[in-house]
């Protein structure tokens, strides 16, 4: 049997997926708020990608003004709530606390944070209003964290702001990508709904940008454009095989789970080909969604794995088994996939070789490929001068995050190649405040 | 958004938040870096008599992991020369014309008052305080508390000041005294604009076991020191409630100090009457950012409230703080246990069968560690609720209906108060308590 019995209802898909940093109730919030020493020039707040005032808003819990800390988190990152929940605090604001230091529990940040936040937003309490309406128009394609937090921003300003956004729902990967013990679907739009209500910003779903037509109009019609566009459908591995059917890629088997939920049939023997933490995930899901063999195959050692420890940890909790030193030379089977053939690797004077004659086959029901997502360069081909670096990252001025088509500022995803959400609305943030300038200068 | 500006006295500043005359207060450089982060004043780190400082000077009261819960200092009054003082008040009022500077003074003779005021003035104080509360050293020398016990030697010298003084006074009481209104009265009668209160408790905070002598240790000995921190926030409220319910105080604007850290302890005091507090312990532990946490608790609090500016809610509570005689004894409350939320740590009912009055029992189901109240010998003191480790889980239910209402006072003009020991009418009369000899079946 599986760690994992198949969901088959909400409910048990619910249970599967059982929140990894749940609400605190008031006790524990004042409890855990007390501990916190307020430090000066508090480490956790400088490894805050958006630099929210952690020991403010823990003190404000702890004096029972949580209309004020959720004020101080939002000030800070748009994404407040979301980010409290899906932040790889160990390696953040939590990893940096003091009482690391003491070999004393670190004050766990993330879930204060959500504590905070959650009540503004299950209240509904209004923190924030649109600035005066100034006149300009900007246009943000994509709804991710950065295309969200760039639009919040500009609103407070007095832009108008409309974001056009390819899905039918806001926040991007936040409610398409990231894995379901992490935060609900529900939690996610709630947040993106109670910022909109008190901000007003326009979203027109299913409004993908791919032509130059569509980018001249919009050029035309509004006074600067932001680009939060993420990056792309996952790459492909260019291995024989990989046209069979139940080869998927990881970002759109996450996308489909996270919208069908229980709905989603997951064989019995699942291999996940990556190392890097969208691996480990989909490894964890295929694993909680009751797959009995589950494997996470990856060509170098499991200390060179890119994904963070403790996820490969939560992986293996769930019953996912690690094969590392093996490349994926053949995905085999008929019309449909039975196995993958592996050749084992070691490392030779810093190098990767394959061991001849070590191939073997591992059988299994569906392949997901997680090696990257492929980024988004048709699409930015299309804007004049907007250069992009080497490894395909629209290249932008750090302080403002303009791009080299000064008309066009950009953040997330597509601009540092693949962090968190809080990079995103920091970077949104960022962009806002660049595109204010410049428009003012 | 709420106005949080306040004139007191005279004393305009943009907020109520003040750093008291302490450490925080030392040096120009700090009062800027205050207002910079949100102090609306700051008043001065008393100016006055030439004073040499001993090394140690603080001790603290840890209470578990909470560090100075209580704080006390063997400190003296500036030691900073006259003169620099007076160039770094001018040059912070330069920078920052709208926020309050108060100088705190304390010398000796009458032409050391009225040289020292010109000189505060001269320098562009909005205000001065006179410290009469410093309760070690500075008594020793015939100033500080030993003025602020002695209600008509401290009238005299208010008198002395407001003789030569152009800008408002406020006089700083000390605590260390039996009855707060006697100075605050002979403070009001020498005209003083303005009354500020408490400076430090005398206080010894611990002896060390190994060396025999309190602490802070200074060379093998020590000496009381002033208490402050959030330990006296208790005492500061009660004299503040003092002086600003009595008819000839109440009218003088009143500075509330000690133990203030948070928003809720500011507008504790302001809800007792005072109008602007000061702060010298929370900084002194955490530095000048708390203001921020104090700004934003004050504006959310004004906000939930529809209050438009302090004096909105100033004194708010006063008309409930009344004397026990008037408290109604036909109010009945009642602990009820939240089961749901109970943890099972059974220290309500300790604290009820050994400190208090029986009326919890241990459940009598098996594996069930959820207490009972017997409601028929609840009192309702509260100390259940007090110890309950878990929020909101054990509560005081009303249980009368809230159409009666007898005091002592009532009861003592109708002549229906219990008179006798035995007396009937007492309270406690037919109250359970268990057998004596229970005890020993424990
Ligand atoms: C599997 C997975 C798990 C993750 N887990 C976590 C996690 O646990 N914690 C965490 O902090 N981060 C996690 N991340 C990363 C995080 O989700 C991203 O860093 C973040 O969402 C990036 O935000 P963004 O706004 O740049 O882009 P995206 O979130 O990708 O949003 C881009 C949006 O733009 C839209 N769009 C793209 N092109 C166009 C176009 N041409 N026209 C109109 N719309 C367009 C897209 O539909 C999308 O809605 C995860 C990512 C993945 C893939
Ligand atoms: C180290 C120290 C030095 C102090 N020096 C003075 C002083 O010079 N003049 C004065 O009026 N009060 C002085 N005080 C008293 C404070 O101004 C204040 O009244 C008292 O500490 C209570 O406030 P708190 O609980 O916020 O600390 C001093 C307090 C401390 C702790
Ligand atoms: S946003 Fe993320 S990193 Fe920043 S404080 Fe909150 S949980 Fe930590
Ligand atoms: S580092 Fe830890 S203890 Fe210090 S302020 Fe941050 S959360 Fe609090
Ligand atoms: S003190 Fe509170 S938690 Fe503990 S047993 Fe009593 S009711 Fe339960």
């Amino acid at each position: 049997m599986a760690e994992y019995n198949k969901p088959t209802t909400e409910k048990e898909f619910e249970e599967n997926f059982a929140q990894k940093k749940p609400l605190m109730n008031t006790t524990e919030a004042f409890y855990e708020s007390s501990r916190c020493l307020f430090c000066y020039d508090a480490p956790c707040m400088n490894a805050c990608p958006t630099e929210i005032d952690v020991p403010l808003f823990i003190k404000q819990i702890n004096t029972g003004n949580t209309t004020g800390a959720a004020k101080t988190i939002f000030e800070s990152n748009w994404l407040g709530n979301a980010c409290g929940k899906v932040c790889p605090t160990s390696e953040l604001c939590e990893g940096a606390c003091v009482y690391d230091g003491q070999d004393v529990p670190v004050i766990q940040i993330g879930r204060l944070q959500n504590f905070a936040t959650d009540q503004a937003i299950k209240s509904g309490t209004p923190l924030f209003s649109p600035g005066a309406d100034n006149g300009k128009k900007v246009a943000i394609i994509g709804a991710g964290p950065a295309g969200i937090a760039c639009a919040c921003e500009l609103r407070t300003m007095g832009y108008t702001v409309d974001i056009y956004e390819a899905k039918d729902k806001p926040s991007g990967l936040t409610v398409y990508g990231v894995a379901p013990y992490k935060i609900t679907n529900k939690e996610v739009l709630d947040e993106m709904d109670y910022l909109q209500k008190q901000l007003q910003f326009n979203i027109h779903y299913n409004s993908n940008i791919s032509t130059s037509e569509q980018l001249k109009e919009l050029e035309e019609k509004y006074d600067a454009l932001f680009l939060g566009v993420g990056l792309g459908a996952t790459a492909t591995l260019n291995m024989p095989g990989e046209d069979k059917t139940n080869v998927v890629g990881a970002v759109e088997f996450i996308e489909e789970l996270r919208m069908k939920q229980h709905k989603v049939a997951v064989p019995e023997s699942v291999i996940i080909i990556g190392g890097g933490n969208t691996a480990v995930d989909a490894a964890s899901e295929s694993a909680r969604m009751g797959a009995e063999n589950v494997y996470l195959a990856y060509r170098r050692s499991k200390q060179e794995m890119g994904a963070y420890g403790f996820e490969y940890q939560l992986a293996k909790y769930a019953g996912v088994k690690g094969l590392f030193n093996v490349s994926p030379l053949e995905i085999v089977g008929e019309e449909k996939v039975s196995g993958v053939k592996f050749i084992r690797t070691q490392n030779k004077d810093g190098r990767l070789a394959q061991i001849e004659g070590s191939e073997f086959v591992v059988a299994c029901d569906m392949v997901i490929k997680a090696t990257g997502q492929a980024k988004q360069g048709s699409f930015l081909s299309l804007i004049d001068g907007l250069e992009i670096d080497g490894r395909k990252r629209i290249m932008v001025n750090s302080e403002n995050h303009q791009t080299t088509n000064p008309k066009y500022f950009a953040g997330g995803d597509a601009v540092n190649g693949g962090a968190e959400v809080v990079n995103g609305a920091a970077e949104g943030k960022l962009a806002a405040n660049g595109i204010d300038l410049w428009l003012n200068a | 958004m709420p106005d949080l500006s306040i004139n007191f006295a005279g004393i305009k500043s943009p907020n109520p938040f003040w750093l008291a005359s302490a450490p925080p207060t030392n040096s120009g450089y700090q009062v800027m870096k205050a207002f910079e982060a949100g102090w609306g004043g700051a008043v001065w780190k008393t100016l006055g008599v030439p004073v040499i400082n001993v090394s140690s000077r603080y001790g603290s009261v840890n209470y578990r992991n909470t560090r100075m819960a209580g704080f006390n200092n063997i400190e003296l009054i500036t030691d900073r020369p006259l003169s620099d003082n007076l160039k770094e008040i001018e040059e912070v009022k330069k920078y920052f014309p709208d926020h309050a500077i108060i100088a705190s003074l304390m010398v000796e003779t009458k032409a050391e008052w009225e040289q020292i005021i010109r000189d505060v003035e001269n320098a562009g104080a909005d205000g001065i305080e006179l410290n009469f509360g410093c309760p070690h050293g500075m008594c020793e020398r015939g100033m500080g508390s030993a003025v602020g016990q002695e209600p008509e030697v401290l009238q005299t010298i208010v008198g002395w000041v407001m003789e030569t003084a152009k800008i408002p006074v406020i006089t700083k009481l000390t605590p260390n005294i039996s009855h707060i209104v006697d100075p605050g009265l002979a403070a009001v009668r020498g005209g003083s604009n303005a009354i500020s209160l408490i400076n430090t408790i005398k206080s010894i905070v611990g002896i060390d076991l190994d060396t025999y002598a309190p602490y802070p240790v200074v060379d093998g000995k020590g000496t009381n020191g002033g208490y402050c921190g959030p330990a006296v926030k208790p005492i500061a409220l009660e004299m503040v409630k003092e002086l600003a319910q009595h008819p000839e105080i109440q009218s003088t604007p009143i500075s509330g100090i000690g133990g203030i850290e948070t928003w809720r302890d500011a507008v504790e005091f302001m809800l007792l009457g005072a109008s602007s507090v000061q702060v010298c312990t929370a900084v002194m532990h955490y530095g000048f950012g708390i203001v921020r946490e104090m700004e934003s608790g004050l504006i959310d609090f004004m906000n939930q409230k529809g209050y438009e500016t302090i004096y909105d809610f100033v004194g708010k509570a006063l008309p409930n703080v009344t004397e026990w005689k008037h408290l109604n004894l036909k109010h009945k409350v009642v602990a009820k246990i939240d089961a749901t939320k109970c943890i099972g740590c059974e220290l309500c009912y300790i604290a009820c069968d050994d400190g208090a009055h029986q009326a919890i029992r241990l459940s009598e189901v098996g594996g069930s560690r959820i207490p009972e109240i017997i409601d028929e010998n609840c009192v309702g003191c509260n100390l259940c609720s007090l110890v309950c480790p878990v929020e909101e889980c054990i509560t005081m239910e009303q249980r009368d209906d809230g159409t009666e209402q007898v005091t002592w006072h009532e009861k003592t003009l109708a002549n229906t108060i219990p008179t006798t020991f035995d007396d009937d009418r007492a309270g406690g009369k037919g109250h359970f308590v268990p057998k004596v000899t229970d005890a020993l079946k424990k």
